[in-house]
């Protein structure tokens, strides 16, 4: 089952022009620039623009055989199947969280048996707070309320737009985590804003890349990441996300192996289960290359790889060149001098040294 | 020396009819001011100016139209004639309609203005949370305004009972019947009658006063809090 979302709408100089194919499971991100209609996308799922907005255009949103919206059909907001979390914080002020929390609940037809309701209350770790004002509480506490909340509708599709905006980097962490415990333990799939790379390779297993109101890409995260120019817009420091499983936790030398498919990766010891599906980060400036095998180096990882194509030097003299190990794609970051110096071509073979390798999470 | 039975006619006259404008321009304000507040056509600026026309004009102004629309060549006065009612001209209801239109602006606009202020966005996380509109009104909107609410009630109802030119021109002077306080008091001082007079100006300037002091004291304990919704 996938839902399909199909999109003409304007407003003001604004106009969004979009027809997306999303999997009915998992997590997807939606990643843009500010103004690239992330939220106008999001809004007009949940059926929060006014139906006139598409008169002159046109919008389709169904989700699996139920038709949301289409030339003769417009659910209200309050017919639609969805949570939504908003980017700041939404709690009913004239409520306690308690009754917050019950908002939703007591106008659905099948509220969730007590046991799963305690546990979604667990989950995000709000049980404490049930008896408090709702003004009373911080940003990540009425963020984890909220998506409480709109968890115990029980909706078919959850829609998030960028629920940790507004939050520093500790109560980000912190929420970031309740979301991946959502992922494995609620299936319910997710539609998630984001304009941070680092929320986005940590949580996203489908992306949707918007740019003025139009669909760049969208996919499987780990397709869309193959693509260096999308890849290199989204962070700083540039990275590949390897996608890999655990295979020994702890070796006798307190390592860790990770089977990459193409390769097996070894790194200090990591607290994580054998057989565990984990995300690794791996920034171009901790890949560097030789011609030669290296021997008798303290560097774990090394790899035969071929030079896939080099960019141009930067203005502090740095090339970064892409490299294919096997059939995973990674990135290297070397001087020009350097690069100059050993003679890179596009085709060479060459080894990847792998200086550090950080889990995602 | 104390009220009379004529003036305390007059303020239980006054009373009655300020408190059933004060329930009409509830229902009837609220949903005009939701409208003001959350629309985008371009009827909002001149419906907006109508609703406001009462804080400008002179009341003998309002009082001498409403008198011709009621009166028996009037469209109002021949639809009530028609319906078998009479004509509403100097009596009770005649001058209920007429506060109810000099009063608009003192109950919409408070209202409008605590709805505007709260945007939309609460009426759309109910609306995620499965609340149909008027659920959502009754559950968030109204709670959240409350303030407003109260504000534009209590100026509703003090204006109501301050008004004198409308009164005069649709109610003129029927014990009983139109003869209210500010009526009253122009009686009394006409045949001289000071005392008198005293008794009940004084009493309207303590309940101005009081419901003044009410109104503003409420409003700042709002702002503290962060609420927030000026007159």
């Amino acid at each position: 089952m996938a839902f399909n979302v199909r999109l003409n709408m304007s407003y003001s100089e604004f106009t969004l022009d979009v027809d997306l194919m999303i999997p009915a499971k998992g997590i997807t991100a939606i990643f843009g620039p500010s103004g690239s209609g992330k939220t106008s996308l999001l809004r007009a799922i949940a059926g929060l623009h006014p139906k006139e907005l598409y008169k002159n255009g046109q919008g389709h949103i169904q989700f699996g055989d139920q038709i949301w919206q289409s030339d003769t059909v417009f659910l209200p907001t309050y017919k639609r199947p969805i949570g939504y979390v908003f980017q700041e914080s939404s709690l009913f002020e004239h409520l306690s969280i308690q009754q917050n929390l019950d908002y939703g609940q007591k106008r659905i037809k099948n509220p969730l048996p007590p046991h799963e309701r305690d546990h979604i209350i667990d989950l995000l770790g709000i049980s404490h707070l049930l008896t408090r004002p709702a003004d009373k509480l911080s940003g990540g506490e009425r963020q984890r309320v909220a998506i409480a909340r709109a968890l115990l509708l029980r909706p078919r599709l959850l829609l998030m737009d960028e629920p940790m905006a507004s939050l520093d980097f500790a109560r980000k962490s912190e929420i970031l985590r309740f979301l991946e415990r959502l992922k494995t333990e609620l299936k319910i799939p997710l539609l998630y804003i984001s304009h941070n790379a680092a929320e986005v390779t940590r949580l996203a297993d489908h992306l949707i890349i918007l740019d003025q109101g139009k669909i760049q890409q969208q996919g499987p995260i780990q397709d869309i990441l193959a693509s260096h120019k999308i890849l290199n817009s989204m962070s700083d420091e540039p990275f590949t996300l390897l996608f890999g499983t655990v295979m020994t936790a702890r070796t006798e030398h307190n390592l860790t192996e990770v089977d990459l498919g193409d390769a097996l990766i070894r790194m200090p010891h990591h607290e994580v289960k054998e057989q565990a599906e984990i995300r690794l980060h791996l920034y171009a400036k901790d890949v560097s290359i030789t011609l030669s095998r290296p021997e008798q180096t303290s560097v774990l990882n090394i790899f035969d790889c071929q030079i896939d194509t080099i960019e141009p030097p930067t203005e502090n003299g740095q090339c970064l060149i892409h490299l294919c190990l096997k059939k995973t794609r990674i990135q290297a970051r070397v001087s020009a001098y350097s690069c100059a110096e050993l003679d890179l071509r596009p085709g060479q073979k060459v080894f990847a040294q792998i200086k550090a390798v950080s889990i995602v999470q | 020396m104390g009220f009379s039975d004529a003036d305390l006619a007059a303020l239980w006259l006054t009373f009655r009819i300020a408190s059933i404008t004060t329930i009409l321009l509830l229902i009837i304000g609220t949903p005009i001011a939701l409208w003001l507040a959350r629309t985008k056509s371009r009827w909002k600026g001149p419906i907006g100016a109508i609703v406001a026309l009462p804080l400008v004009l002179p009341p003998t102004v309002i009082g001498f139209y409403l008198l011709m629309a009621m009166g028996p060549n009037g469209p109002i006065g021949q639809l009530t004639t028609a319906l078998g009612l009479g004509t509403l001209t100097f009596t009770f209801w005649g001058l209920v309609i007429a506060s109810v239109l000099y009063s608009m602006p003192f109950v919409v606009q408070p209202i409008q203005n605590a709805i505007e202020a709260l945007g939309a966005r609460p009426s759309e996380v109910a609306a995620t949370l499965r609340a149909g509109p008027w659920d959502s009104f009754f559950t968030v909107t109204l709670p959240l305004a409350r303030p407003g609410f109260i504000t534009a009630a209590i100026l509703g109802f003090a204006h109501t009972v301050g008004e004198f030119g409308v009164v005069l021109m649709v109610g003129g002077n029927i014990p009983g019947v139109t003869r209210v306080i500010s009526v009253q008091i122009y009686d009394h001082v006409e045949t001289m009658a000071y005392s008198q007079a005293h008794w009940l100006s004084g009493t309207m300037v303590i309940f101005s006063f009081v419901v003044l002091t009410i109104v503003y004291t409420f409003n700042r304990g709002r702002r503290k809090s962060g609420g927030g919704y000026g007159l």
